[in-house]
C-alpha cells in the first residue's frame, strides 16, 4: 500500500476552460484531487464530464488554464505509469477481437516495460496478481468477447492495475452492467481505494449510486461545484437550479 | 510425377517468393483487419500500379518505383486520417481512384508494354526473377524485424487506441511505422498475386482464422497455416492445370474460408 498524505494534491486544476468549435464546454474549472482520494464527478449528459477526463488524460490538449499532475505541468508530464484509465468499454469494445483475458491484461504492462522489451517473469507475476485481485484469474484463457459486461469491466480494471498506478480514472464504468455486478464492482473499487491506497476518479451519470460510494463529489455542468462530502450534495437542488 | 514441378528453376523461385509473401501477409493483415483498415491494402495496391507504370515508362525498376509510391501514399493516407478532415474510407477512395487514374494515364503515354503489365496486374510465378526473390526477401526481413520490435505495442493500439495513448505509447509514431510496413508488404506481394489480388492475400487468411475464435497469437498461427497452405496449393494447382497463379491462390483461400465459416457453429472444429 502507498504511504498516503491526504493533504498532498496529485491533481491541481486552476481555471480550466475548454471550447469545441466556439462552444464552451468547460468554464473556469478549479479542482484539487489529493492522494488517496475517491472522487465522483457527476452531471447531466453533455455537461463536459468526459471532456474533463480527456483533458486530464492528455487526449485533448487545446485548453486554457493550468493543470498539474503529481506536481508537474501537464504539458511536461511524462510519468505515464502513475496514471491509468478504465474507459467506458465493458459494453463498448469489439467483442470479436481475438484476445484472451490474459492478453488484454498484459497490454497494460506494455508501456511500463517500454519499446523493444519483452515482458519477463516479474511482469507475469504482476499480471497474475492483478487477475487475482479482480477475481478473474480462472478466466485468463477465456476470450474477452465471451465475458459478461461485469466480468469484462473487471478485466479492464486489472489492465489498469498492472501498470502499478497511483491514480485511476474511470469513465462511466458501470454502463450496461447488471445491478449485482455493479455491487461487486463498487466493492472492488472501495478495496482498491481503502486497502491499496489508490486514488480514484470516477465519472458517472449515476448520481444516486455515486453519492453512496465516493469520498467527495464534484458536480459538473460547464461550471464545477465541489462537495467535501456526498451528504452535502443534493441532486434535486442542482437539477432544479438554473444557475447550473 | 508430382515432384516434377521442382525441376524448373522458375517454379522454385516462385515458391520461395510465394512462401515469404505467405508468411508476411497475415502478420500485417491481422492488424489491418482488426483496425477495420482492410481497404488500405486494396488502396495501396492500386497506388502501386501507378508506381509500376512510372517505372516501366521511364525504364526504372518497377518494384522499386512501386515501393516508393506505395510508401508515399501510405504516409499521405495516415496524414489525411490524422487531420480528421475526411472520413477514413473517403480518404482511401481518393487514393485508390487517384492511383489507378494516374496509372492509366502513364500507361496511355507509353502506348504498350501490355505483357509485363498483365503480369503485374494478375501476378505470375513464371516472371519471378532471382532479383525479385532477393527484393522480396529483404523487404520481408525488414517487415518481420520491425513487427517483432513493435508487436506488443501494435496489439495494444489495435485493441484500444485511447488507452494505449494514455499509457504513454507513442501512438503517431507506431501508426506511421505500421502503415509503412503495410506499404512494404503490398509491394513485396505484387509479383506473386499481382496488384489486383494483394488485398485478398493480406485479408482472407486472417478473416478465416478469426472464425476459429482463438486468442491473438493463436489467431496469427492459424492465419499463417491457412496462408502458407493456400499459396503452396494454389501454386501447384496453377502449374498442373495451367491457371493464373494469383487467381488460383486467392480461390484456394476463399475455399478454405468457406469451409471454416460453414463449420463455425458446429462442433467439428472443437478439437482445433
Amino acid at each position: 500500500m502507498l504511504k498516503l498524505n491526504h493533504h498532498h494534491n496529485i491533481v491541481e486544476i486552476k481555471k480550466l476552460s475548454f471550447a469545441y468549435k466556439s462552444q464552451l464546454i468547460l468554464n473556469q474549472i478549479s479542482l484539487n484531487i489529493h492522494q488517496g482520494d475517491y472522487l465522483g464527478i457527476v452531471g447531466p449528459n453533455g455537461a463536459g464530464k468526459t471532456t474533463l477526463l480527456k483533458v486530464l488524460l492528455r487526449l485533448l490538449t487545446s485548453f486554457q488554464g493550468q493543470i498539474k499532475l503529481f506536481g508537474v505541468d501537464i504539458k511536461d508530464f511524462k510519468d505515464y505509469s502513475k496514471i491509468s484509465y478504465v474507459p467506458q468499454q465493458a459494453t463498448n469494445f469489439d467483442t470479436n477481437f481475438p484476445a484472451t483475458v490474459r492478453e488484454v491484461v498484459s497490454m497494460g504492462r506494455y508501456a511500463r516495460r517500454g519499446l523493444f522489451h519483452r515482458l519477463d517473469s516479474q511482469d507475469f507475476k504482476i499480471i497474475d496478481n492483478s487477475l487475482e485481485q479482480v477475481k478473474m484469474r480462472e478466466y485468463q484463457q477465456e476470450l474477452i468477447g465471451n465475458l459478461s459486461g461485469g466480468q469484462a469491466q473487471r478485466v479492464f480494471i486489472a489492465r489498469a492495475l498492472v501498470s502499478q498506478p497511483e491514480l485511476i480514472f474511470l469513465d462511466e464504468p458501470t454502463t450496461g452492467i447488471d445491478q449485482a455486478s455493479q455491487d461487486d464492482f463498487y466493492k472492488l473499487l472501495k478495496n482498491l481505494n481503502q486497502n491499496m491506497g489508490l486514488s480514484l476518479v470516477l465519472v458517472s451519470h449515476d448520481t444516486a449510486r455515486l453519492t453512496r460510494e465516493v469520498m467527495h463529489i464534484a458536480y459538473l455542468d460547464k461550471f464545477l461545484t465541489y462537495y467535501n462530502s456526498p451528504n452535502d450534495f443534493s441532486t434535486e437542488r442542482h437539477f432544479s437550479d438554473n444557475k447550473y | 510425377m508430382l515432384l516434377s514441378i521442382f525441376q524448373y528453376d522458375f517454379i522454385i523461385r516462385g515458391l520461395i517468393a510465394g512462401l515469404i509473401v505467405a508468411i508476411i501477409a497475415p502478420l500485417i493483415g491481422i492488424f489491418l483487419v482488426l483496425r477495420k483498415y482492410s481497404l488500405i491494402a486494396d488502396t495501396l495496391s492500386h497506388v502501386s500500379l501507378a508506381g509500376i507504370a512510372f517505372g516501366l515508362l521511364f525504364g526504372l525498376n518497377p518494384a522499386l518505383t512501386a515501393l516508393g509510391t506505395t510508401v508515399l501514399a501510405a504516409l499521405g493516407i495516415e496524414k489525411l486520417r490524422n487531420s480528421k478532415k475526411l472520413y477514413s474510407d473517403a480518404a482511401l477512395a481518393l487514393y485508390l481512384s487517384g492511383g489507378l487514374a494516374l496509372a492509366i494515364v502513364l500507361l496511355s503515354l507509353a502506348h504498350g508494354f501490355n505483357t509485363s503489365l498483365f503480369n503485374y496486374l494478375f501476378g505470375s510465378i513464371v516472371t519471378v526473377t532471382i532479383s525479385n526473390v532477393y527484393e522480396i526477401a529483404v523487404l520481408a526481413l525488414i517487415v518481420m524485424a520491425t513487427l517483432l520490435l513493435f508487436f506488443k505495442e501494435l496489439v495494444f493500439i489495435t485493441f484500444d487506441e485511447e488507452a494505449a495513448q494514455v499509457s504513454g505509447l507513442p501512438l503517431k509514431f507506431l501508426n506511421l511505422v505500421f502503415i509503412i510496413l503495410a506499404a512494404f508488404t503490398v509491394s513485396l506481394a505484387i509479383p506473386i498475386v499481382g496488384v489486383l489480388l494483394i488485398a485478398a492475400l493480406i485479408v482472407i487468411p486472417v478473416v478465416t482464422a478469426l472464425q476459429l475464435k482463438k486468442g491473438f497469437r493463436q489467431t496469427i498461427l492459424y492465419a499463417e497455416i491457412f496462408s502458407i497452405f493456400s499459396v503452396v496449393a494454389g501454386m501447384f494447382l496453377s502449374f498442373y492445370f495451367n491457371l493464373s497463379t494469383g487467381g488460383t491462390i486467392v480461390l484456394t483461400m476463399l475455399f478454405i474460408f468457406l469451409i471454416v465459416f460453414s463449420n463455425r457453429r458446429q462442433r467439428l472444429l472443437h478439437w482445433f
